[in-house]
């Protein structure tokens, strides 16, 4: 067993699935911070089996619930400070996200106009849908 | 300020109002012959496409105002590697009201988010062509009485047909629509329309021979398989002739179904079939004419009664 030490303020990103944990680093744009932060891959889980699990020592501020929500709104977030969870914050389904993933369809305006965001929009909530918010293509993966 | 980049941009409402315009309009020519006087369109055209720029032009020519614009995107700035957003930006200082074609999806989408100006999408890549909706819609209206309770078939290209997906969604708004799609396997209609269908409960039927379903349609939605939405020629070629309508086909069909097609037409309407008095085709141009004069004078304002202006 691993043991990882305690963090004195910032969060633990639990119940990732499995091998999901170093694409979210990157994504949450943990790699751009000067923090601490662990990555535990393939921990047991009760419930998921294996797990990832990522632990930012790092204001909580800098998180961005969006961006997790729109990757695994199954995700539990821990938020910690002075080394004890004060606070678990539950993800949704954000209406926008702007910049996390790029537009796979070659005829959307975003292939050619270098400066244009990415911008995909909640079409369905129930089937969890993200559209590109100019050609409509459907988002085929999150991360 | 409104744009129109999708039909369902406009209310139930709104569509009523501006197609009762555009048969006035159709009624009085003369009352509305200078009712653009001093306005400018800019037509904005990055890929070719003489019907529906001539029919911009044509509209605002008879509304009594003026047109600029390029018809080509090797002849305009983009060609010089500049921007949709920053295009549309000088195109605000030249123009009161701009419509866009673009072969990428969403353009003109961008162009509205950066401009001073109403912005019509006149056709982006596969995606929307509302303005050919709107003129889909007016022409049933006008020649059927209703926008309610058919069994329209849509024929052709379903995949990459903007025409068709867009029609699809302004119906769904409408009571008693039933589709019947009729289109070669590889041509489907996309996943996300069928998608739409089932959550609102709309009956449609997928069938690939149109002898089969003829007769049990009011309105036949012809469509060209379109060349330039095709990266291989050999897929094209196969599929360019699938569907022929004639004289023969013709006669299976009931005495009042109409044909509209958004033209241009290369072979899948015989020319035998231009006689038939179901054949709507040509006066489905004619419409096209007359609701982008209504919608031209809605989106300056010059027609206050049938937009609410956010």
């Amino acid at each position: 067993m691993l043991n990882v030490g305690k963090i004195e303020e910032g969060f633990v990103l639990d119940h990732i699935k499995a091998g999901q944990s170093l694409d979210i680093y990157h994504k949450l744009n943990l790699d751009k911070l000067d923090c601490t932060v662990a990555i535990i891959k393939n921990a047991k889980s009760n419930k998921m089996g294996k797990k990832d699990i990522l632990k930012v020592e790092c204001p909580v501020e800098l998180l961005d619930l969006d961006v997790l929500g729109f990757i695994d709104h199954n995700i539990t977030v821990n938020v910690i400070k002075n080394g004890e969870r004060v606070d678990k914050k539950f993800l949704h389904l954000p209406k926008e996200v702007k910049n996390v993933i790029r537009c796979k369809n070659p005829r959307c305006i975003t292939s050619i106009e270098q400066e244009l965001p990415h911008i995909f929009v909640l079409a369905d909530e129930t089937k969890e849908v993200y559209r590109c918010k100019y050609c409509e293509e459907k988002a085929t993966n999150r991360l | 300020m409104r744009h129109l980049m999708s039909p369902l941009d406009f209310s139930v409402d709104e569509l009523e109002r501006l197609f009762n315009l555009a048969n006035d309009i159709e009624k009085n020519r003369e009352k509305y012959a200078h009712a653009c006087d001093g306005k400018t369109l800019a037509t904005c055209f990055y890929e070719p496409s003489t019907r529906t720029r001539l029919s911009f032009e044509a509209a605002m020519l008879n509304l009594g105002g003026n047109v600029l614009g390029f018809s080509d995107a090797s002849n305009s700035s983009a060609a010089k590697g500049e921007s949709v957003s920053d295009t549309i930006r000088v195109i605000s200082c030249y123009s009161d009201i701009c419509a866009m074609r673009h072969p990428k999806e969403g353009a003109p989408m961008v162009a509205a988010t950066k401009s001073l100006i109403p912005v019509i999408n006149a056709g982006d890549g596969g995606h929307q062509h509302p303005t050919q909706t709107l003129t889909d819609l007016l022409t049933i209206r006008s020649l059927k009485g209703s926008l309610s309770n058919y069994t329209i078939g849509l024929c052709g290209d379903l995949k990459f047909g903007r025409t068709v997906h867009s029609l699809i969604r302004a119906l769904l708004r409408y009571e008693g629509i039933k589709f019947i799609f009729i289109s070669p396997e590889e041509l489907r209609i996309p996943d996300y329309i069928i998608s739409e269908l089932n959550d609102k409960g709309v009956e449609y039927t997928e069938v690939t021979s149109l002898d089969e379903v003829i007769g049990s349609l009011d309105i036949l939605y012809m469509t060209r398989v379109q060349k330039e939405r095709f990266f291989n020629e050999e897929d094209y070629v196969r599929l360019k002739d699938f569907y022929i309508l004639t004289k023969e086909k013709m006669s299976m069909a009931k005495e009042n179904m109409m044909v509209l097609h958004p033209l241009p037409r290369v072979n899948e309407i015989s020319v035998e079939v231009d006689d038939d008095p179901r054949a709507a085709y040509f006066k489905q141009a004619q419409y096209g004419v007359y609701v982008r004069m209504a919608l031209i004078l809605s989106l300056l304002n010059l027609a206050p009664e049938v937009l609410t202006q956010d």
